[in-house]
């Protein structure tokens, strides 16, 4: 794909996204109920007089279409607007609750892939074996299950019946390392601060075991199929030829190129995940941006969810957009 | 336009009669496939047994669902100590008989499945047929549409639409359809592009056929085994969605018996009873499996294109 083909690609995207802000904040604008009255808490709260004076240096009294245009002229400031209940700019609120998101974002991927690379090219390269048939059922229980409940029965196991990992938050309080980049692992690597380190791997664990085992599943699929495709190429039935053991040309020649529909599946699960973990970040009070939107949505703070739920989308579309420009980078013969 | 009849009824009749020879060899044919495959059977006899349990839960539960008993709170299941076979699987924080809370369960879950699925492949056949047929500016705004919603992580949207529009039936099936009805559509305006052009459409269209009648009666029959296909799968992923809005309570709400809601009270009490969240999760793995093996199988017997 040459440069002229990404920037196709990447202004195909405006209009979707212009769509999506559109969608987003008509849904916040249909949405039952007064904002300024959820803002000083609930109904009776303030006097009619207030509340129009209230809705009036708000602009919320200004026609729809006014309102939408203001809401993207501030969406390109990077104003998201202020939330209703906690009084602080959502933008603010956001940016504090992103590392919490990113980093067990990052550990789930690790782990989905630890689990499904070595499960996918076994089974591909153990075709119809046991192994095989046991990878293949791994994955349709991967798949089926909820992972909300996987999350409660790992919970169970081990927080409550072995008591080895702690079951909620991201570490004690006090023990935070110093601030570096907000993701604690990193943090405290960087600050040689090895308790907290220790401390926060293991909050990590379950999450990101909880999340890695969902995706692993499709991960897992999408390897083993590849891998079955690329070994009966011709260089492979050569490298064979030339006399390379089986574990030679699997590592050496094969997996390069049967990883490449498993980079793609990777970036769009980076997007899921980051999209939404509401769930699990939920079950183990991972103080993430999923837990916010889900405790926003309780506490009918709307103008953090549109927020959030337009974040989600731009980063979902992102990361399509990504993994479709890593596969033709990373696969040549793929045109568009 | 004038409609020509392209055959007399005698030949109408005997056409008939052959159409339904092929039919009947074609079923049959497809249940040799499909029968080969014994993991796809038993998935198929899962869901069966879930759909009987579903429908004649008044009948097969052994108690109210929604009768609380606060005298015999938290019993544990049968086979544990304090356990009886009064509750097989126990009861919960209010003494309701796990069992037939379950049972009911299955209820709520396969209502929702069954009816965002056939809302969604009835408004993506329709779309699907109207965007690929006509194309133009009608394909262009339908395609726009289905990219802009393709654009929301699935459940994102479907949480916030709940938070916002509130509980109910008809929210919840509007909050799971919003994108479901894409994927049919865009199965069936793929294959209507491609049957656009081939020689039993083009030869409907030299007889005199009219539009409405080329796309329902030429064009659709043959998209029928992808769209069943996809949309057996897709009933699992509704229903894991369903579950996971009634989890957060945002989906099938109480006293209704949802598997999703059960493992979040369950979750409450997961300290001292871990029946309460672990039964109920177990229903839903049992259920969305058995889905899943089911339209594997039927993926291989009818359309192993799909496959890719």
């Amino acid at each position: 794909m040459n440069i002229a083909q990404v920037i196709t690609r990447l202004l195909q995207l405006i209009p979707v996204i212009i769509g999506v802000t559109f969608i987003v904040f008509s849904l916040m604008y249909l949405t039952p109920g007064d904002p300024v009255e959820v803002m000083f808490g609930g109904e009776g709260a303030v006097s009619e007089e207030d509340l129009a004076r209230i809705r009036r240096e708000l602009g919320l009294d200004r026609p729809f279409f006014e309102q939408y245009l203001r809401f993207l002229g501030g969406l390109l400031r990077g104003d998201l607007g202020m939330s209703l209940v906690q009084r602080q700019p959502v933008a603010r609120l956001i940016a504090g609750r992103l590392p919490a998101t990113i980093e067990l974002t990052a550990a789930a991927i690790l782990v989905s892939l630890v689990i499904a690379i070595p499960a996918g090219v076994i089974s591909a390269v153990r075709r119809y074996s046991t192994i095989d048939k046991l990878g293949t059922l791994g994955t349709l229980l991967g798949v089926s299950m909820p992972d909300f409940w996987l999350g409660l029965v790992f919970i169970l196991l081990f927080g409550i019946t072995w008591k080895v990992l702690p079951i909620s938050g991201r570490m004690p309080f006090g023990m935070e390392p110093e601030h570096v980049t907000g993701l604690f692992v990193v943090d405290a690597v960087l600050t040689r601060d090895w308790v907290a380190l220790k401390t926060a791997l293991r909050h990590l664990a379950l999450p990101a075991i909880t999340l890695g085992t969902s995706m692993a599943a499709l991960t897992m699929r999408v390897t083993r199929s590849s891998m079955l495709e690329v070994v009966q190429q011709d260089y492979i039935t050569f490298a064979r030829a030339k006399g390379l053991s089986g574990t030679q040309v699997v590592l050496g020649h094969a997996l390069k190129n049967a990883l490449i529909p498993t980079v793609t599946v990777v970036t769009l699960n980076i997007g899921i995940l980051l999209g939404g973990n509401m769930i699990v970040e939920s079950v183990f009070a991972w103080p993430g941006l999923g837990r916010l939107v889900v405790d926003s949505i309780y506490n009918r703070d709307y103008t953090v969810v549109q927020a959030a739920v337009l974040i989600y989308a731009i980063t979902y579309v992102t990361m399509n957009f990504l993994a479709d420009v890593l596969y033709t980078v990373l696969n040549p013969r793929v045109r568009f | 336009m004038a409609t020509a009849t392209p055959t007399t009824p005698v030949d109408g009749r005997a056409a008939r009669r052959r159409a339904w020879a092929r039919t009947r060899e074609q079923l049959a044919d497809f249940w040799r496939r499909f029968s080969k495959n014994r993991l796809a059977v038993v998935g198929g006899v899962v869901l069966l047994l879930v759909i009987i349990m579903g429908l004649f839960a008044p009948w097969i539960a052994p108690h109210d669902p929604t009768l609380p008993n606060f005298r015999n709170r938290f019993a544990p299941p049968a086979w544990m100590e304090g356990g009886s076979w009064e509750h097989p699987l126990g009861t919960d924080q209010l003494g309701r008989d796990m069992l037939s809370r379950i049972i009911w369960g299955a209820r709520a879950s396969l209502k929702v499945g069954a009816v965002v699925i056939s809302f969604a492949t009835v408004v993506g056949i329709f779309m699907g047929l109207v965007s690929g047929y006509y194309g133009g500016w009608v394909d262009v705004v339908i395609q726009r549409l289905s990219d802009i919603l393709l654009a929301f992580p699935y459940l994102v949207l479907a949480i916030a639409l709940m938070g916002v529009m509130g509980p109910g039936f008809g929210n919840l099936i509007l909050a799971l359809v919003y994108k479901e009805w894409v994927t049919p559509s865009r199965i069936v305006r793929g294959e209507v592009l491609a049957a656009k052009n081939v020689e039993y459409v083009e030869a409907a269209r030299a007889v005199g056929a009219r539009d409405r009648h080329i796309m329902w009666r030429e064009i659709l029959p043959n998209t029928f085994s992808s769209v069943i296909v996809v949309a057996t799968l897709r009933v699992a992923w509704v229903i894991l969605m369903e579950a996971s809005l009634s989890f957060l309570g945002l989906g099938v709400q109480p006293p209704e018996p949802a598997w999703g809601s059960m493992i979040a009270q369950g979750r409450e009490y997961i300290f001292s009873s871990w029946w309460l969240a672990t039964f109920p999760g177990i229903a839903i793995l049992l259920t969305v499996l058995g889905i899943n093996l089911l339209g594997e199988g039927l993926r291989d017997a009818l359309d192993p294109r799909l496959r890719e």
